[in-house]
């Protein structure tokens, strides 16, 4: 879909940081806050806006600490409907984060969370490689986030050395 | 000690006056968790693949000198910038000097061309090292005041009013410092004549060149009839993030460079090696870096000349650099006292008018080169501020009547 400048500058405010007034972004946008609502409404509706997440570190929060395991699945496609179904059968299960069609070594790769060691496990063996056509899974489990979404996590703090005040 | 005697001293350097900013940036830094709009400088870090080819360079071992006007490498990507993007040509070999920030270049240029008593005229409000370069080098420097009234632009008329026969160059800054007014080929077109008439030398400071946001930029040197009086001073600080680095070029005829690379042969030799190495990464790969620097400068400056205005500090729309030089005169109070009260009272640091010149009276230059948090959280505090001083309005309308 082609998109118009300003729509292109809704966007990017807001995947800086979608807790801009919008007055604010009106004013940045150079445009009236009309304008920008009816952009904001027509992006959603396009679902090209797709979510609002907030974007947070657990690993920080006492008791919330979770596991994130990322598994790679082979699978055989069904006939006539391809991968889709079989995605379909494992994106539904609220603890998968994520997934993805991958080209290569295997097809399906998918991000899971869970409490524990063995609530993972326990998806993997109970729920994902009972699925038919899935063929075999490998889980890696996530020991550190260094960047998300492109959002560096807990990284070096974001310092101003400049002067106060310079030419 | 005994204190040194003043006649160990040059009467050139006696007479300079200390920096308007240097003063208040003193005071700024006494006090603390100030917001800063005072800055003159990208809030971004250099772009990653700059730095990392500077890091690369210095792993492989180019610690040595470079040739004295630059590594060649580096001056064909300059030269090839210059053509691609303003459609000025040069020769690498002949024209172009790589210097030590546009600083060092403004100052090679003023010593090439001044004799004792030349004039060289200065388009105010302006960058706070014009004057004092021109007199360090044996120069006169004249100002031209330029007014709000027309978006701080310099027109024909401004110059024939200020020639004299002493009058040998000028220098204009488009994107201004600290106005962000940003001359149109037509204007540029119309100074060009009265240059060409009184036969003077151009030194056309292009540093805030990349940060323009409502029109292409044109180069004066591509300007008809410049570009043998011109000479072009440009450098990686402002459009690439690279304050630090201190990395200028210039681009002229190849006599004004003859001339030029002595001067700047026997004071520095040449830029630092390793970081050339940088800037020639910058011109070749980061040009979707810089447009997203752009792109957001040009988001805030919308947000920040809206918001000054709604809070009754009037300002035009600049067309680049990353400032904005709000009015404020309808507080009655002078820049000086209006920066000096907003940074006690609210911790809100912009830079006096008068910093950059006379004609900077009755205005302050606010940076929008901050997050956009910062400038919230600024506009915030200005905005109790202005509220705070209502009371003057009697006051104001007798100051500022007869303006
Ligand atoms: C108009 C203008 N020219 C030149 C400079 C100096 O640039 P550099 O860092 O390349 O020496 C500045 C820096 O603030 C400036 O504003």
């Amino acid at each position: 879909m082609k998109l118009t400048n300003e729509e292109l500058e809704v966007l990017s405010i807001l995947e800086e940081n979608h807790r801009v007034s919008v007055e604010t972004m009106a004013a940045m946008v150079n445009t009236t806050v009309e304008n920008t609502m009816e952009i904001i409404k027509k992006l959603e509706s396009d679902k090209i806006i797709v979510s609002y997440p907030a974007l947070i570190d657990w690993s920080k929060v006492e008791g919330k600490e979770n596991i994130v395991a990322m598994i790679e699945v082979k699978v055989t496609p069904k006939r006539g409907v391809g991968f889709d179904e079989v995605a379909e059968r494992i994106y539904r299960f609220p603890e998968v984060t994520s997934l993805y069609l991958m080209s290569g070594a295997y097809d399906l790769s998918l991000t899971i969370e869970g409490k524990s060691m063995t609530e993972i496990a326990t998806f993997v063996s109970e729920k994902l490689s009972t699925i038919e056509n899935v063929i075999s899974t490998t889980t890696h489990f996530m020991l550190k986030k260094y960047k998300h979404d492109g959002v560096v996590f807990g990284g070096s703090k974001d310092t101003d050395r400049r002067m106060v005040v310079s030419p | 000690m005994r204190n040194a005697p003043q006649h160990y001293f040059s009467e050139t350097v006696k007479e300079l006056k200390p920096s308007g900013i240097r003063k208040f940036f003193d005071l700024a830094a006494s006090i603390e968790d100030v917001i800063s709009l005072g800055v003159g400088e990208p809030d971004f870090v250099t772009p990653w693949s700059i730095r990392e080819a500077a890091i690369l360079s210095l792993e492989e071992g180019f610690t040595s000198y470079t040739a004295n006007p630059g590594l060649l490498e580096l001056r064909q990507e300059i030269t090839k910038y210059l053509k691609n993007r303003f459609d000025v040509q040069y020769s690498p070999i002949d024209q172009v000097i790589v210097t030590v920030g546009a600083s060092l270049a403004l100052d090679i240029a003023f010593r090439a061309i001044l004799n004792p008593g030349d004039e060289v005229l200065i388009v105010e409000p302006a960058f706070v090292s014009y004057s004092p370069l021109v007199a360090m080098a044996g120069g006169n420097p004249v100002p031209i005041a330029t007014t709000a009234d027309n978006g701080f632009k310099l027109t024909p008329e401004h110059i024939e009013n200020a020639v004299t026969p002493k009058t040998k160059a000028i220098l204009i800054c488009s994107p201004n410092n600290p106005t962000g007014t940003c001359l149109n080929k037509k204007e540029m077109a119309e100074i060009a004549h009265a240059i060409e008439k009184h036969d003077l030398i151009l030194v056309s400071d292009e540093v805030y060149a990349e940060l323009t946001y409502d029109e292409d930029y044109t180069s004066f040197a591509a300007i008809d009839g410049m570009y043998e009086r011109t000479i072009l001073i440009n450098g990686f600080s402002k459009g690439f993030a690279m304050t630090g680095w201190r990395l200028g070029f210039l681009a002229a005829p190849k006599a004004f460079v003859e001339q030029m690379v002595k001067i700047f042969q026997y004071t520095t030799m040449c830029a630092p090696h390793m970081l050339q190495h940088g800037a020639i990464e910058a011109l070749r790969n980061t040009s979707d870096e810089v447009e997203n620097m752009r792109k957001s400068y040009r988001r805030r400056r919308n947000y920040v000349v809206q918001a000054l205005n709604s809070i009754g500090l009037d300002c035009h729309t600049p067309g680049g650099a990353f400032y904005v030089f709000p009015s404020i005169k309808k507080t009655g109070l002078t820049s000086e006292q209006f920066a000096e009260e907003l940074l006690l009272k609210e911790k809100v640091a912009v830079v006096p008018g008068t910093a950059f010149g006379e004609s900077g009276e009755g205005y302050v230059r606010c940076s929008y080169a901050t997050s956009m948090e910062q400038l919230q959280e600024a506009i915030k505090r200005m905005t109790r501020f202005m509220e705070s001083l209502e009371i003057r309005d009697i006051q104001k309308e007798k100051l500022y009547s007869n303006q």
